[in-house]
């Protein structure tokens, strides 16, 4: 069963829209018990960093969610916001990340003469910066819609599956062992974004 | 990144309308339908509007929504009757992407600065419609029936202020008229704020589309006739531009 965490912060209901749509069995879940025994994780989410950040610990939820992606290595995606309370910290907050990926989430900042409005909003190539579980191995015609005015630096390249350009070249999306994530949202990236959840879908469970 | 091209559906009493100068509304058809067709044309975004729910004074109708949502494969932004945080959360959680206020943002701006607080700029559209007055414009509310004695500038700076992480913006005098965007309108919006400006109201060819992001200055490029009219006598027939004609039309307009 992919368990989706219900931080109570997310277009939780669009994921579990997709995830049906591919014939997957989910739950959206705040249960520890449901978490512990999940096969995936979806850590899905818009919302401010600190709401969703505290919310987690609030919950009860962060030791559960760590014995599970870090000792069971159960594969989990995180989209969005989900992708960056996976960092260490961000500018957006004070509260701390989960800190599974060595990364730290900050802010967009362009002048103004630049012409780019901060949040970045629209539709954007991703081409992958190597093999990972979710992009297939040639890139081909696609692309996925962005809305954030945060985005994450990881320290470690490597961590980093694919890229977009916004001013300057961003994490899109991040790969680390069981540890996935897409700063865009595949669930509204029409069938491109389908493609990323069946691949998801596919993925051996731990 | 090509600018985004966003059909503006309008909903009144379950269906679909579209107006001209926010008024003699006519049916144009059924939301999922629209919505499915949108699908397979792989449309950038929706915005979807209820006309009617913040004069009535009521909330937005959730199970509609939670059924529109659910079959749209692409960001939807919703509008009409939000006031508070919780049902913007509400909204947001049943699958819409983002919310958007419009007459709530100034009866209570606090409530913008919470949703952005709450919920992130990124999910927060103002969505400001502008009637032209003297040499500026004010800005209207309750589908252009309530004048607000407010500057549209200096709105539109306050909102983005406040947290906005988009403006919608809606020439009135422009709407359904199709004889094109007001770019004096969006070119003075798009200079006071940092934040996207998806212009709206008076899109009557892709040409149009192309020249309020060029010479406008706009994010996005929205329209509602555009897309649900066409031929000389209106017939009903949603149509959206391949995304090789999106390309093509943006051209040299594209940044990144």
């Amino acid at each position: 069963m992919i368990v989706i965490v219900d931080h109570g912060m997310g277009n939780l209901g669009s994921v579990a829209n997709m995830l049906r749509k591919l014939g997957a069995d989910s739950v959206r879940s705040t249960d520890r018990d449901t978490i512990a025994s999940a096969d995936k994780l979806i850590l899905a989410g818009i919302g401010a960093f600190d709401g969703a950040a505290g919310r987690l610990a609030e919950l009860g939820l962060v030791d559960v969610l760590n014995d599970a992606v870090l000792d069971r290595k159960v594969p989990t995606l995180g989209v969005c916001l989900g992708m960056q309370l996976m960092a260490r910290s961000s500018e957006e907050g004070a509260q701390a990340g989960l800190g599974w990926l060595d990364a730290d989430v900050r802010r967009f900042a362009f002048p103004k003469e630049a012409r780019l409005p901060v949040p970045h909003m629209g539709w954007e190539d991703v081409p992958p910066t190597r093999a990972s579980p979710l992009f297939p191995s040639t890139s081909g015609d696609s692309r996925f819609y962005f809305s954030h005015a945060y985005h994450l630096v990881c320290r470690d390249p490597g961590d980093v599956a694919a890229t977009a350009t916004y001013g300057y070249e961003f994490a899109a999306a991040v790969h680390r062992e069981n540890i996935l994530g897409t700063q865009f949202h595949p669930e509204k990236s029409h069938v491109f974004g389908l493609e990323i959840y069946r691949r998801f879908v596919a993925l051996p469970a731990a | 990144m090509i600018p985004r091209i966003i059909p503006i559906l309008l909903l009144q009493d379950g269906g679909l309308v579209k107006t001209v100068r926010f008024s003699d509304p006519r049916y144009v058809g059924d939301p999922i339908n629209a919505v499915r067709i949108f699908n397979d044309k792989q449309v950038d975004e929706l915005v979807l509007l209820d006309i009617d729910a913040t004069r009535a004074g009521r909330g937005p109708d959730e199970s509609a929504l939670e059924e529109i949502a659910g079959e749209a494969f692409m960001p939807v932004a919703y509008g009409g009757g939000i006031s508070d945080v919780a049902t913007a959360t509400r909204l947001i959680q049943l699958g819409v992407e983002k919310v958007a206020l419009n007459g709530a943002a100034i009866t209570n701006p606090h409530v913008v600065a919470e949703i952005a607080d709450r919920l992130g700029s990124s999910t927060l559209v103002v969505a400001i419609d502008a009637l032209q007055a003297g040499s500026g414009w004010e800005v209207v509310t309750h589908s252009a029936t309530r004048r607000t004695g407010l500057d549209v500038r200096t709105h539109a700076v306050a909102m983005a202020q406040l947290g906005a992480g988009e403006l919608l913006l809606t020439s009135v005098d422009r709407d359904g008229t199709m004889e094109g965007y007001d770019l004096d309108l969006v070119r003075t919006v798009v200079r006071e704020v940092d934040i996207p400006v998806v212009a709206c109201g008076g899109a009557g060819s892709l040409a149009d589309l192309a020249s309020v992001v060029r010479e406008g200055g706009a994010t996005a490029a929205a329209a509602g006739s555009l897309f649900v009219f066409q031929g000389r006598h209106r017939a009903v027939l949603i149509n959206y531009p391949s995304y090789e004609a999106r390309k093509a039309l943006f051209g040299a307009a594209g940044d990144a």
